[in-house]
């Protein structure tokens, strides 16, 4: 059998779901940061899959620029949780409610 | 007609005024000279105009809108024409009178600005050729009366009554732009010649419109000739210069409202003619009462001006449908002759007094001020309607009307009124004339300067005779009727008594018994004895019957109930509705809001993608 368009949107929402429930649902900084790299992830298999079966290579030419931004946003989030950590001495999301009023 | 010396006599005194304001607000002689030359020159074009018997229409176009055309333009008719003659005559005198005794008064450009300004008005209600004009010129009467009543306008009491007369007008005033709105809403014109045409052509054109467009422009009439209930302002206009209340009282102003009456005859039918002559009569002896307990030499005065004014209007009233006011005009023509008279003559003895007004602190000044008293009772017995005096004749008219028409009820308050006016003209007379002096002001009285004095003669000549002038026949002209004229002076002077004996006769006894019951009361009084025979009711008079205290608590409760209705508007629904409420509604919005910022990063991203989720669902499934 070959896998068809449908696997591939179905293994990547699959991804993102996990992504996000990994970002709602852990409370270390780090593994919320990992989490979201899987739902960029998940999205750049949807990209490169509809890509491969609509014959553009426009949906390829985006991923590399998520791929790009991804690495960029790790170098600075990952700078702001050390940056944090060292600050707070902690790097649990309960823990960080400045914001609030 | 020849229409440049009607411009003139329009525009020499608003000239004046101009000149005056502009450039001799400093040089009082000057300035006395443009009003007074001014007032002169219209008297002379008047006069070459009347002679010529000029009769016609010019006009410029002044509005031109779909609808409506209105133009500014003079009317030459014989009843303008006379009314320009009383006008710019009677003015005349007053304004030369006005150079005596306003001398040294560091306000007299201003005052002589006001005067030309108030005789242009006047002029141009009386050449005004549609109502739109002559609303205008009768709103600029108001103001003119406004300056000049109010001219000391340093004392509050003449500043007070400035105002009080400028805004009883204008309670009357708006009932006349009423009228004149619904005549043009009705008849699709203003302009009088072409409402007379219509109204001659098609009467049932009119229909129900009729009364009331009579009684609105009657409003009018109300508020300038202080008719009742509007008559409040009339003796608190006292308090400007002296001059300025003859003017006022004798040619323009409540001379106004009568000749707007007269001039829009053709509008008022019977059952507006009915209310018009009651209010009329009414006015006549309310005014009258309340005279015989006035101490004011000028007050006096000023209630025997609504008085007779009450004369006029009823007889306005009187003259009925197919009749004409002539009567009532004549009257208007010698009255104004013999109350300018009668002001200027008082203004003399108040010159001399020092501003003295009280006739119980006069006394025996018919021997320091001879030819002032001697015209005073010229006028006074002009007033009462004594033959041969002009006031005879224009009150037996009147009279004579009232009897004509079978109006007995009428035709009995004239009569008393009648009375009531010889006795407080003879109170006033008996008590500031003759007698023993009452204090010392008296004794220093010395006689005016001819400046003064000559118009108070000039003015006397026509207070006796212009009874035999034939200024009712000329009025009559205007309403289409010929009147006889009796042949001879002799033949002129009994013919009331043979043509209308009732009339004439009741109107003389009556005069006659006032003159007898003030002779008796007066003739030695050094204190009003009548308080003493009448009590109580001799105060209300005394209090003008508690008519200015009527209106005050009136007016007060009326602004008081306006200010709370508006108060209760502002807070309720304005600062607690609009105001508060739009602040409330976003502060409560915040609090609620507030409860969804928990400050927790994780509840964020699941409302977050809870969002995409429901914004997915929104364009992807449907």
């Amino acid at each position: 059998m070959n896998p068809g368009l449908e696997h591939y949107l179905v293994v990547s929402a699959l991804l993102f779901c996990l992504g996000l429930v990994g970002v709602v649902l852990r409370r270390n900084l780090l593994v919320i940061y990992m989490s979201l790299e899987l739902m960029l992830n998940a999205a750049n298999l949807a990209l490169v899959a509809a890509s491969r079966f609509v014959g553009n290579l426009d949906g390829q030419v985006m991923v590399f620029f998520v791929v790009t931004v991804a690495a960029a946003e790790v170098a600075v989030g990952l700078a702001l949780i050390v940056a944090l950590y060292r600050r707070r001495q902690t790097a649990h999301v309960e823990d960080l409610t400045t914001l609030r009023l | 007609m020849n229409a440049f010396l009607t411009w003139l006599v329009l525009l020499a005194p608003a000239g004046a005024a101009v000149v005056i304001t502009l450039t001799a607000l400093r040089r009082p002689a000057t300035a006395a000279r443009w009003s007074i030359g001014a007032i002169l020159v219209a008297f002379a074009a008047s006069l070459v105009l009347f002679r010529a018997g000029a009769t016609g229409e010019t006009a410029v176009v002044w509005l031109d809108l779909p609808g409506l055309r209105v133009d500014f333009g003079l009317r030459l008719d014989p009843l303008s024409l006379l009314m320009l003659l009383v006008v710019t005559g009677v003015g005349s005198a007053i304004h030369i009178y006005s150079w005596g005794y306003m001398r040294g008064d560091p306000g007299l450009p201003r005052y002589f600005a006001g005067l030309s300004l108030f005789s242009f008005a006047m002029l141009g209600i009386v050449l005004a050729t549609n109502l739109l004009q002559l609303f205008v010129f009768w709103e600029l009467v108001g103001v003119s009366s406004y300056l000049l009543i109010g001219f000391w306008y340093e004392r509050p009491a003449a500043a007070d009554a400035a105002k009080k007369a400028f805004l009883t007008n204008r309670v009357g005033d708006f009932g006349f732009l009423l009228g004149i709105i619904l005549v043009w809403s009705v008849l699709g014109t203003l302009n009088l010649a072409e409402l007379s045409a219509k109204l001659r052509a098609a009467p049932p054109a009119w229909g129900a419109a009729a009364t009331a467009a009579g009684l609105l422009v009657f409003c009018g009439a109300v508020g300038k000739s202080a008719q009742f209930p509007l008559h409040v302002w009339l003796p608190d206009a006292m308090e400007g210069p002296t001059p300025v209340s003859a003017l006022i009282h004798a040619a323009t102003m409540v001379a106004a409202g009568v000749y707007l009456l007269c001039r829009l005859f053709f509008l008022l039918n019977a059952p507006a003619l009915e209310v018009i002559a009651w209010t009329g009569g009414l006015t006549a002896l309310l005014a009258a009462l309340l005279a015989l307990q006035q101490n004011d030499i000028k007050r006096i005065l000023a209630y025997s001006t609504l008085s007779q004014l009450g004369y006029m209007v009823m007889a306005v009233g009187l003259s009925g449908a197919g009749g004409h006011p002539a009567p009532a005009m004549y009257h208007l023509t010698t009255h104004a002759f013999f109350k300018a008279l009668l002001f200027l003559a008082a203004g003399a003895v108040i010159h001399a007094l020092h501003h003295e007004q009280d006739i119980w602190k006069m006394g025996g000044l018919a021997r320091k001020l001879p030819v002032t008293f001697w015209t005073f009772l010229a006028g006074t017995l002009a007033l009462c309607g004594a033959p041969p005096f002009s006031g005879f004749f224009s009150k037996d008219t009147i009279l004579t009307l009232a009897w004509e028409r079978e109006h007995y009820a009428l035709l009995a308050l004239g009569v008393g009124v009648a009375a009531l006016t010889a006795f407080y003209m003879f109170r006033l007379v008996l008590v500031a004339f003759t007698g023993p002096a009452k204090s010392q002001a008296p004794d220093h009285a010395h006689e005016a300067p001819p400046v003064m004095t000559v118009p108070l003669v000039a003015l006397a000549v026509p207070t006796l005779l212009a009874g035999f002038w034939g200024i009712d026949r000329g009025y009559a002209r205007q309403y289409g009727a010929e009147a006889a004229a009796a042949h001879g002076w002799a033949a002129h002077l009994f013919e009331p008594f043979a043509h209308a004996p009732m009339a004439a006769w009741g109107g003389l006894l009556a005069a006659a018994a006032g003159f007898v019951a003030a002779w008796t009361l007066y003739r030695r009084a050094v204190s009003d004895p009548l308080p003493g025979l009448l009590g109580a009711p001799a105060r209300w008079l005394r209090d003008r019957l508690y008519f200015d205290e009527l209106y005050a608590a009136l007016i007060a409760a009326t602004q008081d109930l306006l200010a709370r209705v508006v108060a209760a508007v502002d807070r309720w629904v304005l600062a607690a509705g609009l105001v508060r409420g739009t602040a409330g509604v976003f502060e409560l919005t915040g609090r609620l809001l507030r409860h969804v910022h928990t400050g927790n990063l994780q509840t964020y991203a699941l409302l977050l993608a809870a969002g995409a989720v429901v914004l997915l669902w929104w364009t992807l499934a449907r």
